[in-house]
């Protein structure tokens, strides 16, 4: 194609990084991270159809370091995901387009997210006993 | 009168009119998925430790498997159509193109198929 060398947008060299660009890159990130999470997610559903051995095996694998890592990752990425896609929503219905809400409703997606993450986890070591 | 260039009519580029489609199938996935994930996330936490019978027992529950269906579909259809657009704006080698957003399509149907197989079977005993 003869448009192969034609600069493109968003102009990552010219522009200065802001909230809203790592923002913006992080919710296709985190999509896509989800997205890879979800074979974590059948692995679970087709080890607990399988019966009780698969079963523990894939719970003792969420249950090791990296499982909890992975899971810690997932679960930040979900509440992420979702926080700032319902502030994608607003958008879509043409809400919040100032550049102090933006800002705004971003950090709020970034506190909200972080809240939810802390939330869940406590949630999850006091079912467990942990407390 | 048309304003597309006669090649770009041959070639098929330009609006096929089912971008909307596309678009509005990503918001009302990701609207249903607000409440879905909320109640799996919460359920997961409280089920935490929780051994093999009781987590059984709960995708077994026919309301827990009917919703665990709806948020299997939700999940799988929303996370193909946002897959397919990272890789229409990144992927620029048609043929890749075309292969990356088939795989992702076809992994999608799998893994939503092997899914709802598991709760169906976990839920008819």
């Amino acid at each position: 194609m003869a448009s192969n060398n034609r600069p493109l947008s968003p102009h990552l060299q010219v522009y200065k990084p802001q909230l809203t660009t790592f923002m913006s890159i992080t919710h296709r990130a985190t999509g896509i991270a989800l997205a890879v999470g979800t074979l974590m997610l059948v692995c679970w559903l087709i080890a607990a159809a399988t019966g009780e051995t698969a079963f523990a095996e894939v719970q003792a694998f969420l249950g090791s370091i990296i499982g909890r890592l992975l899971l810690l990752g997932w679960s930040y990425a979900l509440f992420y995901h979702m926080c700032n896609g319902l502030r994608h929503l607003f958008w879509d219905a043409g809400k919040g387009f100032e550049i102090e809400t933006a800002y705004l409703t971003g950090r709020i997606v970034i506190g909200a997210s972080v809240l939810l993450t802390i939330v869940a986890w406590l949630w999850a070591y006091a079912a467990m006993g942990a407390f | 009168m048309s304003l597309r260039s006669p090649l770009g009519k041959v070639r098929g580029l330009g609006s096929a009119k089912e971008g909307v489609a596309h678009w509005w199938a990503q918001r009302m996935t990701a609207v249903a998925l607000v409440p879905l994930l909320i109640w799996f996330v919460a359920s997961v936490c409280a089920m935490t430790g929780a051994d093999y019978d009781a987590v059984h027992d709960w995708i077994a529950t026919p309301m827990v498997s009917i919703t665990l269906v709806l948020l299997t579909l939700a999940v799988f259809h929303h996370a193909q159509l946002g897959l397919q657009v990272v890789i229409e704006d990144y992927v620029h080698t048609e043929w890749l193109k075309i292969a990356s957003i088939a795989i992702v399509k076809f992994a999608a149907i799998g893994l939503a198929v092997a899914s709802i197989f598991s709760i169906v079977k976990i839920a008819l005993g």
